[in-house]
């Protein structure tokens, strides 16, 4: 595996790796034998600001510290990748080197996960040991949008609490770290009516959780919800088969008041949350299942 | 190459001769001859001195572990009651660069001090010549034995010398392991043949880096290897202190009997006895003045100061000296006056604060650690009860090899109130040796309690036990609504 874009460069590469050595051998034999002026004191009559160069050689090992580079520098040339598209003898990579390694480390804690996996999430739960690994693997993944305390902020659910887009049984938590989950809601402005038709509905959006209403507006919007209780149900309560929040229960997770609802009716939303089977292994999951759980479960 | 015509300044008349040679050739070896005296005495102190530190250090215990070791592994170095971590590298390099003035010092004060007399290759090589010379004898005989034919007295001292020469340099490549493995109980495993293959690999590669360098390269390494050897002159000056042959005294030499005055024939108080020649370990004559091969020992010294006795000529015909005080034949008085000149005093000043810095520091190291780090997914949120909340991650490093129990102050804003988040297992409490914990904090704040923006607040950590504060400075932040 090699990142050239063309057939030239591995050969520019070669050939200057090659010819390096090559011209480094060849200065060793040139200058073992040479014909040089010696005066009695040693020196060979070059003189530099009244410094003089002396006939000094250099010593046997040193040469063959030199030649033991060179046929290192081709062993490894022929072992390892180093000269354009050639791979080496021994096919390293730094790619297989990093798998290597997480392969050898997912080893070593394979017990400790596998004592854990045994378990069901619920079990795993009151485990401190496991809630810690659990936090660890949470911290670093997903309190970039849950945030560290798991509470979420706009846009990103809360889990702290007992309130579930999608229901909060361990199994259908796993599915949702596994798979991801992708929580649409059309703009339904045009099939509710007017600009008043769609105030009438966020007022009676509101009634449903006891907020502050128009009571006006929102008997009048009462028959235009219809319109929204097919994902939302009659009574606002929501649908966890397809994720559609409870509009009942004064938890909003894209805001809270009538502008909020208003701006939600006409924009409608495209909500995803990323699916991580493919960044951790079932074990891993697991115990995050089990802190997520663990949350809303004391 | 040899075409090239030089316009010399001044052209010697030597007649030249075209030779056709070898830029390479073997080295001669060198019989250094035995040497007593004061120099050789103050290098068998260094020698004792630096290696039962190296040999004896990793057998001491501190609090139930090895005083001194390197734990690769766990990434933790123990010195004595220090714990050092992969993040304290800052003391290495403080280290590394005291030394470094260390030697720029006494290079500019006195020369080669330390290839002289505490150098591992020079100290080692002392160690390894007088094995070769209790086994094989002085110079002399060490070079009849070179000469003559393989026989039955040869072959002993011969190989008796490798067997010692051996063993020592694996019990020194042992001990060097033995600061990164506890050498308790890698010398049982050893007996044993327990060892692990990079052990192994370490004791060998270390064991023969002692033998070979000690017992062959000699010289070589210093002459050919070693960097610092390269560039001391740069710290040299005419003030600094260095083997010198007092030329004025001793030119002309001349071989003499002990009967006639020291200088009569018009000779000086050289007697070209050559026995300076003989001790140098490096094999240079100190008589032609200073060379790049000098190491300082001062070995000559000792024995021309030797022969000067028997002689009874007085003593220092080859003496420690400066550039200066040769050439204005200043007395000792004169020239330690030189010690106080910028060099020598910028080094010093320099390395007086470096080390008074890193004492200081090491001494006001704090030995836990905490980093607060604010959620930066959610800058602040409005809770249910109308309050304003931040969120933080403390994560918390006990970096000593005691449980300790911490207690934390929030200061900065006036009714700030401290939750710990649902996930937190544990807070503050009962850290375990080198255990690092993350605790989740949400800190809250009554709305509009103060002016929308960030907020500085500070986070202090403290150890119940010996009070020690660590402080950390974070923000709150307060939306606009």
């Amino acid at each position: 595996m090699n990142d050239f874009v063309s057939g030239f460069w591995p050969i520019w590469i070669s050939t200057i790796t090659l010819g390096g050595i090559a011209f480094c051998v060849g200065l060793l034999i040139f200058a073992s034998r040479v014909k040089v002026t010696l005066d009695s004191d040693n020196t060979n009559g070059h003189e530099w600001d009244g410094i003089k160069e002396m006939n000094n050689p250099l010593p046997m090992w040193w040469v063959g510290l030199f030649i033991i580079t060179v046929i290192f520098g081709l062993a490894y040339l022929y072992l390892f990748p180093g000269l354009g598209t050639y791979d080496g003898k021994f096919g390293w990579s730094e790619v297989k080197q990093y798998e290597a390694e997480v392969a050898k480390n997912n080893e070593k804690i394979a017990p400790l996960y596998a004592k854990y996996a045994a378990l069901s999430v619920e079990e795993v739960a009151k485990i401190p040991e496991a809630r810690d690994i659990g936090k660890r693997i949470f911290l670093n993944n997903c309190a970039a949008c849950h945030g560290s305390d798991a509470k979420g902020s706009r846009g990103f659910p809360n889990l702290t609490d007992s309130d579930w887009l999608y229901g909060g049984a361990p199994d259908t938590i796993k599915v949702t770290i596994n798979n991801g989950r992708n929580g649409i809601m059309p703009p339904m402005a045009a099939a509710i009516g007017s600009e008043e038709d769609v105030k009438n509905v966020a007022n009676y959006v509101l009634s449903l959780s006891g907020s502050i209403h128009d009571s006006g507006r929102a008997n009048a919007g009462k028959e235009k919800f219809a319109v929204c209780a097919a994902c939302h149900g009659a009574e606002g309560k929501g649908n966890q088969l397809i994720g559609a929040p409870n509009l009942s229960d004064n938890i909003w997770l894209h805001g809270q008041g009538e502008a909020a609802i208003i701006k939600r009716v006409h924009e409608g939303k495209n909500n995803v949350m990323p699916a991580w089977k493919e960044k951790f292994s079932q074990e891993q999951i697991h115990l995050l299942t089990a802190y997520v759980w663990g949350l809303s479960n004391k | 190459m040899s075409d090239i015509k030089v316009n010399a300044v001044n052209k010697t008349t030597i007649p030249e001769q075209e030779v056709v040679l070898s830029l390479y050739k073997s080295a001669d070896k060198i019989y250094a001859r035995s040497v007593s005296g004061v120099f050789d005495r103050w290098r068998w102190v260094m020698v004792w001195a630096t290696q039962l530190f190296f040999y004896g250090v990793p057998w001491l215990e501190w609090g139930g572990r090895q005083a001194m070791l390197f734990d690769l592994e766990a990434k933790r170095f123990y010195i004595f009651g220090l714990v050092f971590h992969p993040q304290d590298l800052i003391y290495l390099s403080f280290l590394l660069i005291v030394s470094a003035l260390s030697l720029f010092l006494f290079t500019a004060v006195a020369g080669r001090l330390w290839c002289g007399f505490t150098c591992p290759q020079t100290v080692y090589t002392e160690i390894f010549m007088w094995i070769e010379n209790k086994i094989e004898g002085d110079r002399i005989a060490r070079m009849r034995l070179d000469d003559s034919k393989w026989n039955l007295n040869k072959v002993t001292r011969k190989s008796l010398k490798q067997v010692a020469w051996i063993t020592f340099g694996l019990w020194t490549g042992v001990t060097f392991v033995g600061y990164f493995t506890p050498i308790r109980e890698l010398v049982p495993n050893m007996i044993e043949w327990q060892l692990g293959g990079w052990e192994t690999f370490w004791i060998c590669f270390y064991g023969f880096a002692t033998y070979g360098n000690a017992g062959y390269m000699r010289e070589q390494v210093c002459k050919y290897m070693c960097p610092y050897a390269r560039f001391q002159s740069a710290m040299f000056d005419d003030d600094t202190m260095i083997v010198t042959y007092d030329e004025a005294r001793g030119e002309p030499r001349g071989a003499r009997s002990k009967k006639v005055a020291e200088n009569a024939n018009g000779l000086g108080s050289c007697i070209d006895c050559s026995i300076c020649v003989q001790v140098c370990p490096t094999g240079i004559d100190i008589r032609n003045g200073l060379q790049y091969e000098c190491i300082g020992c001062g070995a000559c010294i000792d024995a021309c100061d030797d022969v000067m006795d028997k002689m009874g000529y007085a003593k220092g015909l080859i003496k420690y000296s400066t550039q200066n005080g040769m050439t204005n034949r200043w007395s000792r008085q004169q020239m330690l006056r030189r010690l106080m000149r910028p060099r020598v005093l910028i080094y010093t000043a320099i390395l007086v604060t470096l080390t008074v810095g890193m004492v200081v520091s090491l001494y006001f190291k704090p030995d836990f650690r905490l980093d607060v780090l604010r959620d930066r997914g959610v800058l602040a949120r409005f809770t249910d009860e109308g309050n304003i909340e931040n969120v933080y991650t403390l994560k918390l490093e006990n970096d000593t090899e005691i449980v300790r129990d911490f207690d934390l102050k929030i200061s900065g804003l006036p009714a700030l109130v401290m939750h710990l988040a649902d996930g937190n297992t544990q807070d503050f409490k009962s850290l375990q040796p080198f255990e690092k914990r993350n605790v989740v904090l949400e800190l809250q704040l009554p709305d509009g309690a103060v002016r929308t923006g960030s907020h500085k607040i500070l986070f202090e950590m403290t150890d119940q036990q010996s009070k020690e504060t660590v402080k950390e400075k974070s923000v709150f932040i307060v939306p606009s609504n």
